[in-house]
């Protein structure tokens, strides 16, 4: 089977992250930047069907230079080989252009499944499996906590709020997968070293055939006008518990009108 | 003033709360017109809501296949009807499914979209709160409409009773759109608690609760509450309560009027999930937890002896 795992990197959730002042997008410079740890699980999923099933794994990645990073630490976990889309014309691209890069780059490699993550931690959207298959015309099959392949035949459980759905597909298909799928191996030191001679094919837009004008903010659909911080919240009552910390603390509930 | 279109989103055979938040919130920037999509039948329940909210009309969409895959056909039906009507903007909910369907539409239609806005305005700047609720961020659609998901719990839904004039669509959904069928619908037990996300009051428990026995007191003072329980993804990583009641970054997102941590620390990723909550009450042995800078009101001490104490407390005042 022939799988693509789409990696993107995004700044640590852990730490303080902001906008740009200049021009509104994401301050990827001073953040510490990491794999969206939701694309870990997509790859830990990827290894394991290549485990049964056999075939090969291409980690897909759109994003500028420092992404690189993220896609050696992918590769360490396994994987065969990765394509970077790295152009900086890409810079303050939309969710709807980034979909139209990422869908190109995938037409170069005809992929039998596509794997990512459900959300990406900084922009949090989920929306990126559905515009590809909508660009693709393939199904997308998303929000997976359990996925099992048959042949040429897919099926998750997708979590909803009433219990699960139980969701099927033929390839080629995107998946999208929740952190409740598998535990994400640690890269050994093997596959570190490994991973350092694994290709990575570095790919344009102009090697792609898309038009400079169509992404970044040329070609945005989405506008961020203004930004700021949100004021911290001033911290309230702070009671030490001697013994009647509970009858307080519904003292201030029924205060506030809870009780 | 412009139709704004509302898509319904319902469960077990009712409208959902934040369809009336949506209700509410097209009514300030336009006219709410509702559009309901399910299988045959799955408009009727809903209509005496959709018109006490103040739904000005009401199209209806309903055929086997908007039930039997995954939101690719209600996209489909829904690009046809936005092409045919031209609304003024559109509003779904920032769920699972309505975040997919709007991803879908701005393919479809060449248009942006806007995800988890907890404000829209009447010239169609949504507001975002991002970055663990520490950034909030202004901004609008520019090729096309406003295509906007919301937040559940953003917008107090407001009764204002109109009688809608229902329009029933023909529905014909491409093959393109079948690819993902739903062969089954599992029903999870989760007892008489309302929805996490649309809860007005939601108490959550971390590590400090210390096992999936002692989660019985988180969930018992939720249901004194009348709210729903949450965890943290400690919690749920030990196997001390189901993940999907997780509150966090990977988790989700709650803004109910009341929420109270217990023996949560107050992680980055956790208060990404339930910043923006109205009232913050903590229960935690270390006053030092980051989760007491959030905090309206926090009890420093054992949540074992506060928490029962608490119970007794609200019991006795019935
Ligand atoms: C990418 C990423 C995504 C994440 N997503 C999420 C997410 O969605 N949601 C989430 O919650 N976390 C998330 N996390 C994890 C997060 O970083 C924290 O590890 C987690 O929130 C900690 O949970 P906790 O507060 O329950 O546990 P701890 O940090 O261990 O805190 C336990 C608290 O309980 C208190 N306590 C202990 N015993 C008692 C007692 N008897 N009485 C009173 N208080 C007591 C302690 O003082 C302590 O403050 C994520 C992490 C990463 C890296
Ligand atoms: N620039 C990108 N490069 C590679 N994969 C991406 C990119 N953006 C999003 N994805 C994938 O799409 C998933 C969902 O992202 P999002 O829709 O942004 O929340 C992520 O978990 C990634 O797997």
């Amino acid at each position: 089977m022939n799988i693509v795992v789409l990696v993107k990197q995004v700044p640590d959730s852990g730490a303080e992250r902001s906008l740009r002042t200049d021009d509104n997008t994401i301050d990827r410079g001073s953040a510490n930047n990491v794999i969206n740890e939701m694309d870990e699980y997509a790859i830990e999923e990827a290894l394991r069907i290549r485990e049964a099933h056999g075939g090969e794994i291409t980690i897909l990645t759109v994003g500028p230079d420092k992404a690189a990073e993220s896609i050696r630490k992918a590769l360490s976990m396994g994987p065969d080989k990765a394509v970077h889309v790295l152009d900086d014309a890409m810079h303050g691209s939309c969710a709807p252009a980034t979909s139209a890069v990422i869908a190109a780059a995938l037409g170069t490699l005809s992929p039998d499944l596509i794997l990512c993550g459900s959300e990406s931690t900084d922009g949090r959207v989920q929306v990126m499996p559905h515009m590809l298959a909508e660009r693709l015309g393939i199904a997308a099959l998303t929000g997976a906590r359990k996925l099992v392949v048959d042949g040429a035949t897919l099926t998750i459980e997708r979590q909803t709020e009433e219990g699960y759905e139980v969701v099927t597909a033929a390839t080629p298909a995107v998946v999208s997968v929740w952190d409740t799928i598998n535990e994400p191996r640690y890269p050994s030191f093997k596959g570190i070293m490994e991973a350092k001679k694994k290709p990575v094919q570095t790919l344009s837009l102009a090697d792609l055939g898309i038009p400079t004008g169509t992404v970044g903010f040329a070609g945005a659909t989405s506008q961020v006008v203004e930004h700021s911080k949100r004021p911290a919240r001033s911290a309230g009552t702070k009671v030490p518990d001697d013994g009647t910390g509970g009858v307080q603390l519904v003292e201030f509930l029924a205060a506030e009108k809870f009780v | 003033m412009a139709e704004v279109l509302v898509v319904v989103e319902q469960s077990a055979g009712a409208v959902k709360k934040v369809t009336l938040e949506l209700l509410t919130l097209a009514r300030e920037i336009g006219t709410p017109v509702a559009v309901v999509l399910g299988g045959p039948g799955a408009a009727a329940p809903l209509m005496d809501k959709l018109g006490e909210y103040g739904a000005a009309k009401v199209f209806t969409a309903e055929h086997d296949d908007l039930d039997g895959y995954l939101v690719a056909p209600k996209a489909a039906v829904l690009a046809q009807l936005i092409r045919d009507t031209r609304p003024g903007a559109v509003l779904l909910a920032a769920t699972q499914e309505g975040k997919e369907i709007a991803g879908r539409l701005a393919v479809k239609l060449d248009n942006g979209l806007l995800t988890d806005a907890v404000a829209v305005s009447a010239d169609g700047v949504a507001t975002q709160v991002v970055f663990a609720g520490s950034t909030i961020v202004k901004s609008r659609v520019t090729r096309g409409l406003p295509l906007v998901a919301v937040r559940p719990n953003s917008v107090t839904p407001v009764a204002t009773p109109a009688s809608p004039e229902v329009v029933a669509l023909d529905v014909s959904v491409p093959e393109q759109a079948k690819l993902a069928r739903v062969v089954d619908r599992v029903a999870e037990a989760k007892g008489a608690r309302p929805e996490l996300t649309e809860a007005s009051v939601v108490v959550s428990g971390g590590r400090g609760v210390g096992s999936a026995e002692n989660f019985a007191i988180v969930e018992e003072l939720a249901d004194l509450l009348g709210g729903a329980v949450g965890a943290s993804r400690a919690a749920t990583d030990s196997g001390f309560y189901p993940h999907q009641f997780q509150v966090g970054q990977t988790g989700k997102t709650v803004s109910p009027q009341l929420y109270v941590a217990v023996g949560i620390s107050g992680a980055i990723q956790h208060r990404a999930g339930m910043q923006t909550s109205k009232t913050i009450v903590v229960v935690n042995k270390d006053a030092e937890a980051p989760i007491f800078e959030l905090a309206d009101f926090g009890v420093v001490g054992d949540l074992n002896k506060v928490v029962p104490q608490a119970i007794e407390e609200i019991r006795k005042r019935r």
